[in-house]
């Protein structure tokens, strides 16, 4: 049965995929823009632009192109970018880490700042405390996250310098990383110089990333906060003895997290689409801010290619949150 | 240490009271270090094949690490480089030219006439994907003696070595590129330039080291952080933060804001890219009397000095005073009155205007959009309504190559040879896919000029063509761009006509 499920599903999530692969062929090659008219240069002539066609596959129908690309994506090979003439699927395995360590510390930081926010909001409820959290909420989801970003590159980047405007890391640094993921790497390494070094140019994009995500978290966990704080088992604790603080954490937050969970996991896919803009006001140089380059470009096969990855996280990110759910409601589990 | 509620409010104060008053800190650039904000990405290392070869925005990054065949001063003049001397014989059917002797790659490897030929013949051939690979074609069995290079003319291209300073006109070396391939040379590229590359993070920071044996003498900086920071806000901000002590293309109002400031200064000259008005040979563009309006209904100086805050230089030709065909005689007077007598002669008034659209970009020029605007309202007063379409420069490239723009298109066209060929000849030449007027006089005017061996008879056709172009209106020329660049004080900056940025032009204050 659990198998049957587990096979539907991945069957789902490839269909899925499939379809953001046509739509995205498709209208990528639909959409204005050439890459070839682009490359030419003053004085090239109709056989030049044959030429340039030819070398890079584009003299045949979209269809043909379609399957060619396909049949290479099966085998693991997702082309050569045009632009940086490079292996795509290289590229992009590049770059997610850098996306994915960005995308999670945002995500750490909107669920510490919008479940702190949404306990004391519930606990301090009618209060005065209650509707400046209600008022902070409103300003940071009003707020684009390029915005935010602008705002604390204002703040913290030129009035009171302590924190980079760009880049991942600073040039100067000799690094010592193997893999990508450069905050994991050098935690591992208890290299606390780079792991502050990295926190400085990544905490700016980050909260611009998670203020407005944490506002949501916030609203949605403290309306559930207190629907259940009025519930019966509730008040029983309090008749126990319990402080009210002590009733939200230990009664009612694990209840009122489960729609919260739900949507954090949607919330973080949109977190990820997020940061396309945010690495490019930051210049920071995760996936998005190749994916921005890619589409000035016109760079088909990276196009291509990045939309697939970011479509891929998409499915996974939706898949773990539902799997994250059964988890934690019994009656969905054995149901 | 704990901090207890008054003095966590203390310090809360004492950093809103520094936000609010602002201490922005101005770079001091640190002995023998340079850090530069960068407006795009270097997507490739090899500066003679795909689309990073015929980018002009990033040449500047390659001409630090390389050298060109024939290197260009900042005045667009050009000077001897790794090649010494250059010409062709009195037929045109060869040249001949003298390469610098004791001249190192970055790897301590010499530098010798072979790696001359290999370049050129590597970037004549079409296989390499070179997109300018017909020019490097027009010549070709070449022969070394010594540090004298000869090679036959295949056909006969006045431009040839002019190319030899623009776009893929790069020397590459022969031995490092076959030992290691096209993926080896992305990875680690060298070059005969000032600078050689000490790491380099895609889409992040390139770190250049100043090549202690460069033929030109060592740089005056040490190390050459370049920062990749396509935001225009971002590099205001770097600059502003001291993150960066120079930075470039920022909005004009910014440019005088910044260059207030204590520490900071600049410098915004007219570059060799210039503002212009594709006219299409369709619609209500057949009629001279509405090219002839639509061009002297214009006030370009008003333009300039309302939307680009002075800066920059309204032009009448394709050629601007810095390119070899210049022709300061050729104006094209500001004359509404004129422009409404014109359009009476065709039938239209503002009461019954002429129609058609204008595609423009926005947001990809300063103040493009907005200046397209502002020529809608002066046409409109004379009898010319004109529908904006916005376009990207993606879909402008397209269009243009096919043949299908709109009546009028606004674009930038930049030059950094000035010469007349890759100006007007490619921009108003009908076969050429740049081109889209294809009337027929004016390629029986250009096509004699192509091939032409006498270089002051070349020079001065060209000016006729420039001159008839402006008579008939063939194109609208709007403006030449001044490229604006923001320095801290300790960095003396040297601006290329050509628009490139170099490091090695700069030096300590």
């Amino acid at each position: 049965m659990l198998l049957q499920r587990f096979l539907i599903r991945l069957l789902t999530m490839l269909i899925t995929l499939f379809g953001v692969a046509v739509v995205v062929f498709v209208v990528i090659r639909v959409a204005p823009g050439d890459p070839i008219a682009m490359m030419l240069p003053p004085g090239a002539t109709d056989a030049d632009i044959a030429r340039l066609r030819a070398l890079y596959g584009l003299d045949k129908t979209i269809v043909q192109q379609f399957f060619i690309w396909l049949s290479g994506v099966a085998r693991g090979d997702f082309g050569t970018s045009i632009s940086l003439r490079q292996e795509v699927l290289g590229l992009v395995f590049n770059r997610l880490p850098a996306t994915l360590e960005l995308a999670i510390v945002a995500l750490v930081m909107a669920v510490a700042l919008g479940g702190t926010t949404a306990i004391i909001g519930a606990r301090e409820r009618g209060t005065a405390v209650e509707a400046g959290i209600d008022i902070a909420s409103g300003a940071a989801l009003s707020i684009p996250d390029f915005l935010w970003g602008l705002v604390l590159i204002l703040l913290f980047g030129v009035l009171v310098p302590i924190f980079d405007i760009s880049g991942r890391v600073s040039p100067q640094l000799d690094l010592p990383f193997v893999t990508q993921f450069y905050l994991f790497e050098s935690l591992l390494r208890l290299r606390l110089d780079l792991t502050w070094d990295l926190l400085k140019h990544m905490l700016m994009p980050a909260v611009a990333l998670a203020l407005p995500l944490a506002a949501i978290i916030s609203q949605l966990l403290k309306q559930s906060l207190k629907e259940i704080l009025d519930l019966d088992y509730v008040v029983l604790a309090r008749v126990k003895g319990f402080s009210e603080t002590q009733v939200i954490l230990r009664e009612a937050l694990k209840n009122a997290a489960l729609p919260t969970l739900t949507l954090v996991g949607v919330q973080f896919t949109f977190l990820i689409g997020g940061t396309v803009i945010v690495e490019r006001l930051f210049s920071y140089e995760g996936l998005g801010n190749m994916a921005i380059d890619a589409v000035i470009n016109r760079d088909l096969p990276l196009i291509q290619g990045i939309v697939l990855v970011f479509a891929l996280l998409f499915v996974l990110i939706n898949l773990s949150v539902d799997m994250m759910y059964a988890l934690l409601n019994p009656r969905l589990r054995h149901g | 240490m704990t901090i207890n509620r008054r003095e966590l409010l203390g310090y809360s104060a004492a950093a809103l009271g520094v936000a609010a008053v602002g201490l922005p800190q101005i770079a001091k650039a640190a002995a023998g270090e340079l850090t530069i904000a960068y407006n795009v990405n270097l997507p490739s290392w090899d500066p003679t094949t795909g689309p990073s070869a015929v980018n002009p925005t990033i040449q500047g990054l390659y001409q630090s690490v390389f050298d060109q065949f024939i290197p260009q001063k900042p005045d667009l003049s050009f000077a001897p480089g790794l090649l010494t001397e250059w010409g062709w014989n009195d037929d045109r059917t060869k040249i001949t030219m003298t390469v610098r002797e004791g001249v190192t790659w970055h790897d301590g490897s010499p530098f010798t006439a072979e790696d001359v030929v290999w370049s050129l013949q590597r970037a004549g051939d079409e296989k390499t994907g070179n997109p300018i690979q017909f020019v490097w074609k027009n010549v070709n069995n070449f022969k070394i003696d010594g540090n004298k290079i000869t090679g036959d003319v295949v056909q006969f291209d006045p431009v040839y070595f002019k190319w030899m300073s623009f776009l893929t006109g790069y020397i590459m070396p022969k031995a490092y590129y076959e030992k290691v391939g096209a993926e080896g040379f992305e990875k680690a590229p060298i070059g005969t330039g000032p600078y050689m590359v000490e790491k380099f993070e895609r889409n992040a920071f390139l770190r250049l080291k100043a090549n202690p044996n460069y033929w030109g003498g060592k740089p005056a900086f040490e190390n050459v952080t370049i920062k990749f920071v396509a935001d225009a806000a971002s590099r205001v901000a770097e600059i502003e933060s001291g993150s960066s002590q120079v930075t470039l293309e920022i909005p004009y109002e910014e440019y005088d804001r910044l260059i207030a400031k204590d520490g900071l200064a600049g410098s915004c000259k007219n570059v060799s890219d210039i503002g212009m008005i594709f006219f299409n040979d369709i619609e209500a563009m057949l009629d001279k009397n509405v090219r002839q309006a639509a061009v002297m209904s214009i006030d370009k100086k008003l333009l300039v000095d309302r939307l680009l805050r002075g800066y920059g230089q309204p032009i009448d030709t394709l050629e601007t005073p810095e390119y070899t065909a210049y022709d300061a005689s050729i104006k094209v007077e500001h004359n509404p009155e004129k422009a409404k007598e014109l359009l009476a002669a065709s039938g239209y008034s503002p009461e019954k205007p002429v129609k058609f659209t204008i595609q423009t970009t926005k947001g990809f020029k300063p103040k493009d959009y907005e200046m397209i605007q502002a020529i809608v309202g002066m046409w409109r007063k004379v009898g010319i309504e004109a529908t904006i379409e916005v376009y990207e420069i993606a879909k402008h490239y397209e269009l243009r190559a096919a043949d299908k723009l709109a009546p009028a298109a606004f674009y930038n066209w930049g030059n950094a040879i000035g010469d007349p060929t890759t100006s007007t000849g490619f921009a108003m030449y009908g076969p050429s896919p740049h081109s889209v007027w294809d009337s027929q006089d004016l390629i029986d005017m250009i096509n004699p000029l192509w091939g032409e061996k006498d270089e002051a008879k070349r020079i001065a056709g060209w000016k006729a063509v420039d001159k008839y172009i402006a008579e008939q209106a063939y194109v609208l020329p709007l403006m030449q761009y001044a490229q604006p660049i923001v320095h801290a004080k300790s960095v003396n900056v040297v601006q290329h006509v050509s628009g490139a940025l170099l490091p090695a032009l700069m030096t300590p204050a």
